[in-house]
């Protein structure tokens, strides 16, 4: 077979794949099934969508926007919305933003959107925000308060430095290895406006904040990292629920600090490894994350995927959508206060592609 | 003392210090050991900037995308079985594949100056990693 042949294979018995295994049944809830305070919602990111020239965009990667698309349109219960959490384009163009949200427009119901690094340093979010709205809002759901911010702003002397232009300013942000990069912020506008908006809410009323980096500091030199992660948590602090899920790191991590619970998201696009496998730095991925299969690199979807999300009892469990993988759930544990995979927790049951070095 | 036996004295000398001075420029010294360095670093250097971007590439993918800092690239467990490549493969080969698969791109000639610098920009990241030829 010819590696177009192979390829085409491979799409087709995948898309039949998910069309057998779809729709999914939902975990047991703690609410009951028919309580009106538990609800799913869809989780797709990082779909990068690249402008090569005319129409000509980066294959791979609308192919794993595209899947992400017709899977979740797929999922019975049907979510009550969609969430994309960020990058969805590769280096914010205006053909890019254009075409994935043509792509994303098969989605059947409502998507709020979160702003990326390489959505946004281009013309600082100019055009994203003409397509799509405000960087940072919150809504209420079903008894949730839910956030989203633009955690991916920086210092005002890198942003504003004598650039040649825009274009120059998003491929030095764009390098996720860049040692002349600068940190993620929300910034103190931002966060400003998140204790106002916090201010409305009861301290028992769950809250979800959705953002593109981690609100909590992993590894500085890939900005897994926002500057300003303890101030934020800081105002997330008195509520008894909270949960961050956010973009950017292509894995799975989760985390407890405190009250907050902290979720990954997967790429639609391609996974990126763990920053502890870099070894001349040091980096704090959480002890609790089980990581997600190392990728096999004759299968392009391979440590890909998308989220389901149930929300039952102000708390979320995350269930992965995997292509070619077992998928994942990392539920939260009532006992344990803390999220768990609900398969691999345990070191006894962990699988020889989980092991990253 | 004949005067011949002087001459081939002095004939043994000169041979016996030029052999001295061939075998003193065999043994390198601090200067040798930074310029061999330097031509190493300014190999990786290039290395560095083929895999960030430099590299053509049709589809305008470049290895960083996938490999920040080279990380997922396992330098030190080649020579190793490739399922799909169904024989045991040098990195080379499988810096061959991402360049054909993820970049759409012609694969480079394993001897190539371009190969060699992506291998020396490779390794040094992963530098001071202990060797462990066939691990998946
Ligand atoms: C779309 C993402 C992507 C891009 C772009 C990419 N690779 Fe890869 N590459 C992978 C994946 C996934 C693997 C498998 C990783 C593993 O085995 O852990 C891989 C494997 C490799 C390996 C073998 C690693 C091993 O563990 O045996 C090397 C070497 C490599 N890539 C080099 C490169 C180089 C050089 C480039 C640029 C020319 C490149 N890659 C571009 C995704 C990519
Ligand atoms: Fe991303
Ligand atoms: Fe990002």
């Amino acid at each position: 077979m010819s590696g177009m042949n192979r390829r085409d294979f491979l799409k087709k018995a995948s898309v039949l794949a998910a069309a057998g295994t779809l729709p999914i049944s939902l975990v047991e809830l703690a609410f009951g099934k028919g309580d009106p305070r538990n609800f799913t919602f869809a989780f797709i990111s990082d779909s990068h969508i690249t402008h090569i020239k005319g129409r000509e965009f980066v294959r791979n990667w609308d192919r794993g926007l595209i899947r992400a698309v017709a899977e979740t349109n797929l999922l019975d219960p049907k979510p009550d919305f969609i969430v994309y959490g960020g990058d969805i384009a590769q280096l914010g163009k205006p053909e890019e933003i254009d075409h994935g949200l043509e792509l994303l427009s098969g989605l059947r119901g409502k998507v709020h959107f979160v702003m990326g690094e390489h959505d946004y340093y281009v013309d600082l979010g100019d055009y994203w925000r003409k397509q799509l709205g405000p960087d940072h809002y919150s809504f209420d759901h079903k008894g949730v308060h839910f956030v989203v911010l633009n955690s991916i702003l920086t210092h005002d002397e890198w942003m504003h430095r004598d650039w040649p232009d825009g274009m120059a300013r998003m491929k030095e942000m764009a390098r996720l290895d860049n040692p002349n990069g600068s940190p993620f912020m929300v910034g103190e506008a931002q966060r400003k406006w998140l204790a106002g908006d916090l201010a409305k809410v009861s301290h028992d009323t769950p809250v979800v904040v959705f953002s593109h980096s981690p609100l909590q500091k992993i590894y500085k030199g890939w900005n897994f990292w926002t500057e300003d992660a303890e101030q934020v948590q800081a105002l997330l602090k008195p509520f008894r629920k909270v949960t961050v899920i956010y973009g950017h790191v292509h894995q799975i991590q989760y985390n407890q600090i405190g009250n907050i619970s902290f979720h990954s998201v997967m790429a639609t696009a391609w996974p990126w490894p763990y920053p502890s496998t870099y070894r001349q730095a040091p980096s704090h991925l959480a002890k609790l994350t089980v990581p997600m299969n190392r990728a096999d690199p004759f299968f392009e979807r391979d440590a890909t995927g998308w989220q389901w999300i149930d929300v039952h009892s102000g708390h979320v469990d995350l269930h992965y959508f995997l292509p070619n993988n077992t998928n994942r759930t990392v539920a939260f544990d009532e006992q344990l206060g803390h999220p768990v995979d609900t398969r691999y927790q345990d070191p006894a049951k962990r699988i020889p592609p989980q092991e990253h070095y | 003392m004949d005067k011949h036996r002087n001459i081939s004295m002095a004939a043994a000398l000169s041979l016996f210090v030029g052999l001295a001075t061939a075998g003193h420029a065999d043994e390198f010294d601090t200067e040798d050991l930074k310029r061999w360095q330097a031509e190493f670093m300014s190999v990786v250097e290039k290395g560095d900037r083929l895999f960030h971007g430099g590299l053509k590439s049709r589809n305008s993918v470049s290895c960083d995308q996938c490999h920040p800092n080279a990380t997922n690239t396992h330098p030190e467990t080649y020579p190793k079985f490739q399922q799909q490549l169904g024989k045991v493969a040098v990195l080379g080969e499988m810096i061959n594949w991402c360049i054909m698969n993820p970049l759409e791109s012609e694969p480079l000639a394993l001897d190539s100056d371009e190969m060699i610098a992506l291998q020396a920009y490779i390794h040094w990241e992963r530098r001071g990693v202990a060797l462990t030829p066939g691990k998946h």
